[in-house]
């Protein structure tokens, strides 16, 4: 594997970006997540998140700025390499899952680096496991219920083995039941987290450190419950907490 | 293998036609074909003997022939025009139950309807033993074009998601009191049918952006490789062998 690196799993300087038809997505956005860190990045519709996402692994270049992926940059040149090591997990699993069996699609990143016979089988067997989802290998994916498929996108992008995985919304179209499951999931697994996400509860629960992004830049990094807490952050920035939620009343798993 | 991956065409099984791999039985079908297609028509007992080799392999394989014969039905449409022959085609004319009716007709009608019935039951049989995803490997094992393949396999994974739009389309056209009827309404439809091909296009940009995100660059990767022994070919290639001598018998006799 790769050699032991003090270089944060994610790095990320001065990255802005504009869209083709003159729209400005981002203006400079600074920040960096350590190893093992889970963090959730907040904003409103529009501010530039899922641009950002797309930035991180490549998708998208040719603004100003760079990210760092555990100290290599993302350029041409080692796209390959990047993609194997930042998972992204879309919002919509029909998107995500386009193979014709649940197995041939988690081993779909891995075999195409490479990975073949027995060790493939071993590869897509142990990210399934992580998702409790063994025994729907050979379902076609549009048999699932819905947290089920949000939960087998999970293992598809956890069977590269990633450095950092990032989640798009993933708590959306959700019953209460399966966001448990799915936090519990994430909770379980060794890996850098990073959830782009308007559900601050989920966020809260999950994830001790939160960036607001909005309107293109980072207006604020820390602490998730007193970000949460601080009203006049929350309004300036379009974040609403739920009806009769107060962060400051619930004790959270996310120091842990 | 694929556990609800279950097609209407096909039969679940554990016979030996089903373990066959799929590129083996491929071939097979397609070389049958083209044996009996290149049979003399007027060679009218060759054709009774491939139907008893496609009697066979289905009672090989375990398939009811009910089933079968239900299935064969799909070609009616295709051989209606057989049925026209007869009275439309030319020359020398014979009396049948008081119809006249052009020898050389019937002899079409019938060069369709036993060729084009046999191929189709070839066929039947082929989807009722093989997964269409089984098939999508043989296929690409043929070494038929990746992108053929690839798109075969959008197909299959996207069509019940595609449907289902169409679905909630309709219903949301009827929740608002909308029913199509008569030709002033075919506005609305033609619609329906761009809006699902805009979405449909969208989401082919998306799951393209999700296959990149995992490694993609051009071509799928290998995750079943299909292999086949001499013997299983030679058992998949028996049924076209045999033809093939009923064919040249046909030829010669």
């Amino acid at each position: 594997m790769v050699p032991v690196t003090t270089a944060p799993s994610l790095e990320v300087r001065g990255l802005a970006y504009a869209y083709p038809d003159g729209h400005q997505a981002l203006f400079g956005v600074d920040f960096s997540i350590g190893r093992g860190e889970r963090v959730a990045l907040l904003g409103p519709n529009g501010a530039g998140k899922t641009t950002l996402v797309l930035h991180l692994n490549g998708i998208l270049t040719g603004g100003a700025g760079t990210v760092h992926v555990a100290g290599t940059p993302v350029v041409k040149a080692n796209f390959a390499e990047v993609r194997r090591r930042v998972g992204i997990v879309f919002q919509d699993p029909d998107d995500q899952l386009f193979m014709p069996t649940v197995r041939e699609d988690v081993a779909f990143g891995p075999a195409a680096a490479g990975l073949r016979g027995p060790e493939l089988e071993a590869c897509v067997r142990k990210a399934l496991s992580l998702v409790g989802m063994e025994e729907f290998a050979d379902r076609p994916p549009h048999h699932l219920s819905f947290g089920q498929r949000r939960r087998v996108a999970v293992a598809t992008v956890l069977a590269m083995e990633p450095e950092i995985l990032v989640l798009d919304e993933p708590s959306s179209n959700l019953d209460p039941a399966s966001r448990r499951e799915l936090a519990d999931i994430l909770r379980s697994l060794d890996v850098t987290v990073l959830m782009v996400t308007h559900d601050l509860p989920y966020a809260l629960e999950l994830c001790p450190r939160s960036l607001v992004l909005s309107d293109g830049v980072i207006a604020a990094d820390g602490p998730t419950g007193e970000l949460l807490a601080d009203e006049e952050l929350m309004r300036a920035n379009r974040l609403e907490l739920p009806f009769g939620f107060d962060p400051r009343s619930v004790r959270t798993g996310a120091q842990g | 293998m694929g556990a609800g991956h279950a097609h209407k065409l096909y039969v679940r099984g554990s016979s030996p036609v089903h373990a066959l791999p799929p590129h083996c039985k491929l071939a097979a079908v397609l070389c049958f074909v083209v044996v009996v297609v290149s049979t003399p028509r007027e060679a009218v007992w060759a054709f009774g003997l491939y139907a008893v080799l496609i009697g066979a392999v289905a009672a090989l394989a375990r398939i009811p022939a009910g089933f079968l014969l239900k299935r064969l039905l799909f070609e009616v449409p295709f051989v209606a025009f057989a049925v026209l022959l007869p009275f439309v085609a030319q020359g020398e004319r014979t009396e049948v139950l008081g119809l006249s009716l052009s020898v050389n007709g019937l002899w079409g009608a019938w060069n369709i309807l036993a060729k084009g019935t046999l191929g189709v039951a070839a066929s039947v049989l082929l989807a009722a033993t093989t997964e269409l995803r089984q098939l999508l490997l043989g296929l690409q094992r043929l070494k038929l074009p990746p992108l053929l393949v690839q798109i075969a396999s959008f197909m299959i994974r996207y069509g019940d998601v595609i449907s289902d739009e169409l679905r909630r389309m309709r219903i949301a056209r009827e929740s608002r009191g909308f029913e199509a009827r008569g030709v002033r309404h075919w506005g609305v439809l033609a619609k329906t049918a761009g809006a699902l091909f805009i979405r449909s296009y969208e989401r082919g940009e998306r799951v393209h952006l999700a296959m990149v995100s995992r490694g993609y660059a051009g071509s799928m990767p290998v995750i079943d490789e299909v292999t086949a022994s001499r013997a299983q070919w030679s058992y998949a290639l028996a049924l076209p062998a045999a033809a093939l001598l009923v064919c040249l018998l046909g030829w010669f006799l």
